[in-house]
């Protein structure tokens, strides 16, 4: 095929996935916490359920105006979204739905994936300092130094994953754990690596991703008691709909890269070949609709925890357990 | 042999190239004159990220995600952090600008680099051809780190532990001191 024509299906195919994934996550956000809460939730917007309440959100906050504080750095200002919604989209490049359903298998996969989500926090910061309030400042750094502190315990157990597997490529690390682990009565068993010895690692790469996705508990850059919207506090119309959409976009992109990652991605035990990719997307999309449900429900059953406990946590009790579990991995990958 | 400018311009990736180096220079410039200390970190995220896509173009993928991970997501970050706890004002500052007697030794300075990383390279490949290769890949590029440049790579993370043992010494001072 035409290598611009595959390019452009390709962004179309992936920005249409972000976008329509993003719109039924705040959806099910919607109703999910509202049953938590014993309410009934958005219930009239499109007839029924109130299916078309994001829909109907979403078209409020595009013909709102697209306000900017007169002190404000404009052009900063404005490009902040765009680096945001940048990096929480390029991940989507290598996150494989099937053997093929890939955007690109590159041979660095995870690498890739920590390396440009790493530049939403330039987009953080840009926003905090950009809109020219002390609230927007102080959220802006209060979610750089969280984005930082858990990146680390994320980028170790990645590499967790990475030292067991033998690979960087997201397919590749698939394909490892589609592989035979033992042999019961002429029945080839395959296990994902949360069962052959990760739990740990998936631990706490939920918690820190529940902390690089700013979500209760780990909210403080934006909690409305302290620090109105903390970086978003200035934003409005079409830019603050590309951060609140960037934010359930990345649920999903953190989601689909635990689901490669520990729960065994596309691969079905048994399957191969062809078919994977028919139904390789289902199983994918299942896998990243249970950790999406896993999110959501944290957010609706925890306090909030406190900026200082948040540095213990990841500091203290995060870094030192990833660098054992690294070790630990190493340990077993040698001797068996 | 010398490359004539209509030959140059009739690559298709010396083009790239062009759309690629020429921003990035220009960030590099304005990261020295810009008269905002947040927008210069910007202009140097820019640069860095010109830099970045240059190495792609070279296929070292890996070198390349390391500039975007370890210096716009760790070192450009820490400087912006930096700055906005101390002080971080919009517009222009009147204290950024320095005056000649520091002005002109820098220019010189970094046009003597500029000359020595020139002259090394014409030096080292003139105008040699580099047959065209894939992207370099990861596993070679490990086994290279840690089998022929191990002892290399030990010292490099010791001059890091230095750095580590050093940052640690001076956060923990100020409880001891009699001050």
């Amino acid at each position: 095929m035409n290598f611009w024509l595959e390019l452009i299906l390709k962004l179309v195919a992936i920005l249409g996935f972000v976008l329509t994934g993003a719109l039924v996550v705040i959806y099910a956000e919607l109703k999910a916490g509202s049953h938590m809460q014993s309410r009934i939730g958005p219930y009239y917007a499109g007839g029924r359920w109130g299916w078309a309440q994001p829909l109907a959100d979403g078209l409020k906050f595009l013909q709102k105006e697209d306000l900017a504080p007169a002190a404000a750095d404009r052009t900063v200002y404005g490009l902040a979204p765009y680096v945001v919604m940048m990096s929480t989209i390029a991940v989507f490049v290598v996150i494989p739905f099937g053997p093929d359903m890939v955007g690109r298998d590159l041979d660095l996969g995870i690498y890739f994936v920590l390396a440009v989500s790493s530049l939403s926090v330039l987009g953080i910061l840009m926003a905090g300092w950009s809109s020219a309030n002390k609230y927007s400042l102080m959220g802006g750094l209060r979610a750089a130094a969280q984005l930082i502190a858990y990146e680390l315990p994320l980028v170790l157990v990645s590499a967790a994953v990475v030292i067991q597997a033998g690979t960087m490529s997201l397919n590749g690390i698939v394909a490892s754990q589609a592989q035979t682990w033992f042999t019961v009565g002429g029945v080839d068993v395959s296990a994902p690596f949360l069962i052959k010895g990760q739990i740990i690692g998936f631990t706490i790469f939920m918690i820190a991703s529940v902390a690089e996705l700013s979500r209760i508990p780990f909210d403080m850059p934006i909690a409305e008691s302290e620090l109105t919207m903390g970086y978003l506090t200035e934003y409005s119309g079409i830019r603050f709909t590309m951060f609140f959409l960037g934010e359930y976009a990345a649920m999903i992109s953190l989601s689909a890269i635990a689901a490669t990652l520990y729960l065994g991605g596309y691969a079905v035990p048994g399957v191969s070949g062809n078919i994977l990719n028919v139904i390789g997307p289902g199983v994918m999309l299942a896998k990243i609709s249970l950790l999406v449900f896993i999110f959501i429900w944290i957010r609706w059953t925890w306090p909030r925890l406190r900026e200082d406990q948040l540095q213990h946590l990841a500091w203290r009790w995060l870094i030192p357990i990833s660098l054992a579990n690294i070790a630990v991995i190493s340990i077993f990958k040698v001797a068996f | 042999m010398t490359v004539s400018i209509s030959e140059f311009f009739r690559e298709t990736a010396n083009w790239a190239f062009l759309v690629i180096a020429v921003p990035t220079l220009y960030a590099g410039w304005r990261t020295v004159t810009s008269n905002n200390i947040v927008r210069a970190v910007l202009y140097l995220v820019v640069s860095l990220g010109g830099t970045a896509a240059l190495f792609f173009m070279l296929g070292a993928e890996f070198v390349g995600w390391t500039v975007v991970l370890v210096y716009i997501g760790a070192v450009i970050i820490l400087f912006l952090i930096g700055i906005m706890i101390t002080r971080a004002p919009l517009g222009v500052e009147a204290d950024l600008s320095h005056d000649r007697s520091v002005k002109a030794p820098a220019a010189l300075l970094s046009t003597v680099m500029f000359g020595v990383v020139t002259w090394a390279l014409l030096d080292a490949f003139s105008n040699e051809a580099i047959a065209p290769f894939d992207s370099t890949s990861t596993t070679e590029l490990g086994l290279l780190i840690f089998d022929r440049f191990v002892i290399p790579f030990e010292v490099v993370s010791f001059v890091l532990l230095a750095a580590l043992i050093g940052g640690i010494a001076l956060a923990r001072m100020d409880s001891e001191a009699p001050e």
